[in-house]
Parts: structure tokens; sequence; C-alpha cells
């Protein structure tokens, strides 16, 4: 095995046994980079001689001895970074020409928390510009491909994360999910992803979306990795007002609890039985976790109510790009953001005001209500990520409504503000990876981790990896 | 058509082209009329849902810390005589 091939927890391992160092590890990560980011498209940037500086410190560290380690969790694992997150002096894109040239003077609190957490930042990843998007062909900087079929795409926004972790170019990855952008594209690549409740993880420096629903999270080989990196990253923040002050727990150490007693409830209206395979629930009651069918009545209206909070947020956070202080002209916008400042200002426009944003903001009332009232009766909810396999890629670009149609399971847990941990379930026929996700009460991740952990150890889904091949150039 | 996509345009602060403003006009009014869906919904007397952390007031202590220097500021910017950001006149001499 490769060390790029290794998950973080198995690297720490490695690492703490002295049986290869970060510079070694962080090597065999670029060197994948190197290989494979020409066809794939992940990274937009690669900090190979800061990540090599950054390694080499942490190993100077690590000899200092193992007391260290407990306060240092990630010391020495190569992490990279979607590019919405500000990273102090590494260029900061959002995937739009408008930040092309973008030099974050500081860093993200998440970032912060990372390196001091011993992490190594091996690059800034792809996306649809701004998030904007559910497949990553939204990138000024050309579409992600999926590692699995390079026909089709690798859902978005998280698209270079997905991807880079897919294909072992780094060991894990951030993300930030709006409406869906961590799960779907972790479900279309074969990965673990996870949206956290929103304001566990601090949203400071990460370049902003839509403001109640951004949730930062993460892509990992594993639901334990998942865990790891949560630890690090979630908190209470002061440069953060939505992150309330509350305990971080340790989400690894009740992580192989099982699953015994656990009430899962599957709603109706979300076609669980039809998009999960039978088999996958039996393995859930196998191991004594109750199944009960429930009811989220609103489902049906939450595309259409987050379709107007969103750009209506959007259209704001994206006001403040002027050309004055940084990025360049408005002009420069590229397609999808400027439809959405568009969609965005006409709903929160005079005269228009009530009847789209207001509204809006009643019936999410309704949504959060309906997980609240499931909620009384189940632990967890179970339901699929996307209704349908990753398409190839063109075939939704010149249709918006369609491309926002595919978020119909996902924007429920934002607009609920609960967590959601996507987990792969199996393949199409074509195929290409399909995954699941499991929907908590809010600050409900560590049954999550433990749901999830279950499943991935009894299917091993997860263990699938893409056959990459190089083309000869000139050949 | 639904949408006036110059005057939204302009509220935006937002330069489209020609075809721009043809190709939104059509797509805007199509996810304008999906979105109305919601007019199903009864939602007579349903408070709003504007943020879902339910903190009220979070503040912090009024102390001052330190804060990024003017040369990091304006870092990313072109035109900066003598320190400052050059912006476009607001009044009229």
């Amino acid at each position: 095995m490769k060390l790029n091939e290794l998950t973080i927890a198995q690297a720490l391992e490695g690492l703490k046994k002295k049986q290869f160092s970060s510079v070694e590890l962080t090597k065999a990560c670029i060197a994948q980079i190197k290989k494979h980011n020409r066809e794939i498209n992940a990274f937009i940037t690669v900090c190979e001689e800061g990540a090599l500086e950054q390694a080499k410190k942490t190993d100077n560290l690590a000899s200092k001895g193992d007391a260290f380690r407990g306060k240092i969790p990630l010391l020495g694992i190569p992490i990279a970074l979607k590019d919405l997150f500000s990273t102090k002096g590494i260029k900061t894109t959002a995937g739009s020409k408008v930040l092309e040239n973008y030099m974050p003077p500081y860093d993200a609190t998440v970032v912060e928390k990372l390196k001091a957490a011993g992490a190594v930042i091996i690059g800034k990843t792809n996306l649809d510009a701004w998030g904007h998007g559910s497949s990553g062909e939204n990138s000024d900087f050309g579409p992600t491909k999926n590692p699995w079929n390079k026909a089709y795409v690798p859902g978005g926004s998280s698209s270079g994360s997905a991807a880079a972790v897919a294909t072992d170019m780094c060991l894990g990855a951030t993300g930030t999910d709006t409406g869906g952008s961590i799960r779907t594209p972790a479900s279309f690549c074969n990965v673990v992803g996870l949206k956290p409740t929103y304001g566990r993880v601090s949203r400071y420096g990460i370049i902003a979306m839509a403001s109640s629903l951004d949730s930062i999270g993460h892509l990992t080989k594993t639901v334990e990795d998942a865990a790891l990196l949560l630890n690090v990253t979630a908190g209470n923040d002061s440069h953060d007002a939505t992150t309330p002050i509350k305990e971080v727990t340790d989400y690894t150490k009740k992580i192989k609890d099982g699953i015994k007693g656990i009430k899962i409830g599957l709603p109706k209206e979300y076609n669980v039985k039809a998009k999960i395979d039978s088999s996958d629930i039996k393995i859930f009651q196998d191991l004594g976790a109750e199944i009960i069918d429930i009811s989220l009545p609103h489902t049906e209206y939450a595309v259409a109510c987050y379709y107007i909070i969103q750009p209506a947020e959007v259209s704001s956070n994206l006001a403040r790009y002027d050309g004055i202080r940084y990025g360049s002209e408005r002009q420069n916008f590229g397609e999808e953001a400027k439809r959405r400042i568009m969609l965005g200002t006409y709903t929160l426009s005079a005269g228009y005001y009530d009847a789209y944003y207001k509204k809006a903001m009643q019936v999410r009332t309704l949504i959060r209500e309906d997980f609240i009232k499931a909620y009384k009766k189940v632990d967890v909810i179970l339901a699929p990520v996307s209704p349908t396999a990753p398409w190839q890629l063109g075939t939704k670009a010149d249709d918006p409504l369609k491309m926002y149609l595919s978020d119909i399971y996902t924007v429920t847990a934002n607009l609920a503000g609960i967590p959601s941990l996507a987990v792969p379930c199996g393949f199409s026929k074509e195929g290409l990876p399909i995954g699941m996700q499991i929907l908590g009460p809010q600050f409900s991740e560590e049954t999550l981790f433990k749901i999830g952990y279950f499943y991935q150890e009894t299917t091993g889904w997860h263990k699938q990896k893409p056959v990459m091949r190089v083309k000869k150039e000139n050949g | 058509m639904k949408i006036n996509v110059k005057d939204v345009a302009k509220l935006a602060n937002l330069p489209l082209s020609p075809l721009e403003e043809e190709k939104f006009e059509k797509q805007l009014s199509d996810i304008l009329s999906y979105v109305e869906k919601l007019n199903e919904v009864d939602t007579a007397d349903v408070k709003e849902t504007s943020q879902v952390t339910g903190l009220k007031n979070i503040s912090r202590d009024d102390s001052t810390s330190s804060s990024l220097s003017q040369d990091e500021t304006l870092a990313n910017t072109k035109n900066k005589p003598n320190g400052l950001f050059k912006v476009k006149a607001v009044f009229e001499e």
C-alpha cells in the first residue's frame, strides 16, 4: 500500500510508530496529484513547497516525543482545503475569476485550528464557483471529473475535495455544505461526507454563500476519519456568533459502541425503499436497530423554499464584491453566480419580499418542525443523497431548474440546521458510486458516526477505489 | 415574463450582456414559476425562521485586540494612492 492511500487513522498510527515521516507521506500525496490532477482537475492550487516545509516542521515536532502528540491530534497529516477557505498567503479563488488573484491576509478559523493540530495544507481544491452547483461544472477553472468515469460529474460543489480524497491525493479534505455540497460529491465519488449541525463549526474566514445555511464540514475515506477531523474543527468561535458554547466531545469515543436499540426512520416522501437496497435496511435490523416508517410532509416544498432563501442570501453576500478592495469587476462573475444574484435581488426587492422571501421563511419553519416531530419517534433518519446516480458532464448544464431539483434530498438538512453523514452504499449499473445519508437532530453527530461506522464496517463499500490510468503524452 | 431583467440587474449593480439578459429572462421566469409552488402551503399563523441556532443577543467583551495592518488591508487592491482605497466619486463637484 502506498502512503497516500492510508486513512488518517492509519497514517497517525504509522507516524507514531515512526514507520514513515510526514515528509514521505506528503511527498506521496504530491506525487499522486502530479500524476492525475491534469485529467481530474481536483486542485486549483497545489502548495508543494509550503506543504513540504510544514511537513518537515511536524517531523521535528514529532521527534520531541509522544507526550506532545495528544495536543497535536493531526500531526503530519496532509489535508486539502476547498478553495473557499481563506488561507494566509495562499491564493483563495472561490472557483471564480473574480478572485483569481486574491491572496487572503488571514486564515479562516478552521484553517487555524487544522494548522494548530499539526495538519499539512497540501493545496486548494476546485469547486463550483462560490459553492453554486450540484455537479462541479460551474467552476470558472474548468469542471472536476469523476474519477470513476471521467465522462461523468463528480458532484458539487465540493467537487475537487471529493475527487482528491477518492483518488488518494490527500488524506482528507474540507468542504462546505449549503444545500448538499459535501454530501452529493461524497456520494458521487464513493467517500464519506459530513455536514455538521449548523453552528457546530465556525464559518469565520470561509467565503460566505448563504449565511443561514452554510455548514462547514469535510470529506474523508472513512467515518472514523470524519470524527477525527470534527474533533479539531468543532467548537465556539468568538468571530462567528452562530457557534454555541457547547462542549466538543471526543467524537471517536463511542464510535464502536454498536447500534442496538437505535430507532431509524424512513420518510415516505424520500422514496427510501426505492432508492436504498432492502438488504441495507436489513443490515441495520440484524444488529438490533428498529426501522420505523415516518413522514416529513413538507418535503415537496423544500427545493422551492431553498431556491428562494439561498439566492436571496447569495445576492446579499456577493454584493461586497465591488472590485475596489479586492477581486475584479462584477462582470467577471460566472453565469450561475449572476443568475443567483439576479434571483435573490428580485425576491428581496420592494413589493416582492412578502410573496417570496417571507413566505419561504415561513415554509422553512414548517420543514424544520417536520424534523422536530419526526425525532420524537426516531433517533435518526435514513435517506438517499441524490435522486439519481452521477450524470454525464453537460447534460444538465443548460437547464438550471433541472440542476436545482437534484438537491431535493439534501436541502432539507440545511433548512432545518441538522447534521447529516453521507456514506457510500453501492454502485449504479454504470459502475458509478451511490451514497446514502443518516440525518439526526441538532448536535447528534456522535450518533451519526456510530451508525455510519457500523454500516461501513459491515458493507466495506468505502474500500472500493476508482482505477486510475495515466494517459501517455505524445503517445 | 415575470421579471424585468434590466431593472433587477441595475438594482444588483450587475452588468449583463444582451445575450445574458435574454437567457436569464426565460430561465429566471421558469424558476420563479416553480418556486411559486409555495403558495399551495397555508402559512397563515406560521412564524418565520431566519436562523436555526436558537441563540440570542450574542455579544463579546468591549475590548480591543490586534487587527490587520494598513499594508495587509491594501494588499489586494491595485489603486491605493497615499495608502488609501480609491473609489469613484460619489458626489458631483
